[in-house]
């Protein structure tokens, strides 16, 4: 919440705010599917009423989707459909989209959440079952073709999920679940090789 | 596992994702300090605990987290129809609920 106040610092100059990835670049391999954690991004937690939307989507840079499970792309940042006033907008350029949102009039509420979030990418031709070792969801690419994002939970952890490619997915979860969300898909990734 | 309709994800989604939130269309006293204690025990407690069709309210928390209201049969547990919270008691339900729910 709390606007730029925790920017990434220069690690060597000030150590105490030194980012520490939670799974300190943890991953598994099994055939057919790769698990990782991904680099650290800039993600924001974004509200807003309708009327509010255009100015939002302008100042952002790329148009905020209204259809449900949905997202949308665009210069490395991406905005994914969460609930009829609800995105999360994810930026991997390094690019603040909480800077550009505090130039907005129109009534909003954005939320840092950058270091609320981990994410893990489960790639490869058995990523789908992997994930639905625990997801309940149907992850056919009819029902959650490629762009398609939705909140939804694995085993008992909440996710955003967000497919990148046909093989390849982004799972977002909170820090403190991370481990558990991690050696899941693990164990997911090692059952749908097997 | 049940498929539940939600209004505003505009598709069926796993039950796990959802979260039962008690009765639907309890309407809170504008005047809640001059309520007698008959009339809070009624509107606070006292719930229809139907055998057949009850209107519920639903959450979809693990998905849009959105709030909605269901109207589900309590014998066989089947979800008639679903529609957004806020939209008046439907006067008329759908003969064949399977349809519906599958829409």
């Amino acid at each position: 919440m709390a606007k730029a106040a925790v920017k990434k610092a220069a690690p060597a100059a000030s150590p105490s705010v030194e980012r520490r990835p939670a799974l300190a670049g943890r991953n598994v391999s099994a055939t057919g599917v790769k698990v990782e954690e991904l680099p650290p991004a800039e993600r924001m937690s974004l509200r807003a009423p309708e009327p509010s939307v255009a100015a939002l989507s302008k100042a952002l840079g790329l148009t905020l989707p209204k259809k449900p499970k949905t997202s949308v792309s665009k210069a490395g940042r991406t905005a994914l459909w969460l609930g009829p006033d609800e995105w999360l907008v994810i930026d991997e350029a390094g690019n603040d989209p909480l800077a550009d949102c505090a130039k907005v009039a129109a009534l909003h509420s954005a939320v840092c959440i950058s270091h609320r979030n981990i994410a893990i990418s489960v790639m490869g031709p058995a990523a789908e079952a992997a994930i639905n070792s625990g997801c309940p969801q149907d992850l056919s690419l009819d029902a959650f073709p490629v762009g398609a994002a939705s909140r939804t939970i694995l085993g008992k952890a909440e996710i955003v999920l967000l497919r990148t490619a046909a093989d390849a997915f982004r799972v977002e979860c909170w820090r403190s679940f991370s481990d558990y969300v991690f050696t899941f898909l693990s164990e997911g990734a090692r059952d749908a090789a097997g | 596992m049940l498929l539940i309709r939600c209004p505003y994800c505009e598709e069926e989604r796993p039950e796990l994702e959802f979260r039962n939130a008690g009765e639907a269309h309890i309407a809170r006293s504008a005047n809640m300090a001059g309520e007698s204690d008959d009339d809070f025990e009624k509107f606070f407690f006292i719930r229809s605990n139907p055998k057949g069709i009850i209107y519920e309210r639903w959450r979809h928390m693990h998905g849009c987290a959105r709030f909605f209201n269901a109207v589900r049969d309590t014998v066989t547990d089947k979800f008639i129809m679903t529609y957004k919270a806020g939209e008046p008691k439907p006067s008329k339900l759908p003969k064949n609920s399977n349809e519906v729910v599958a829409k």
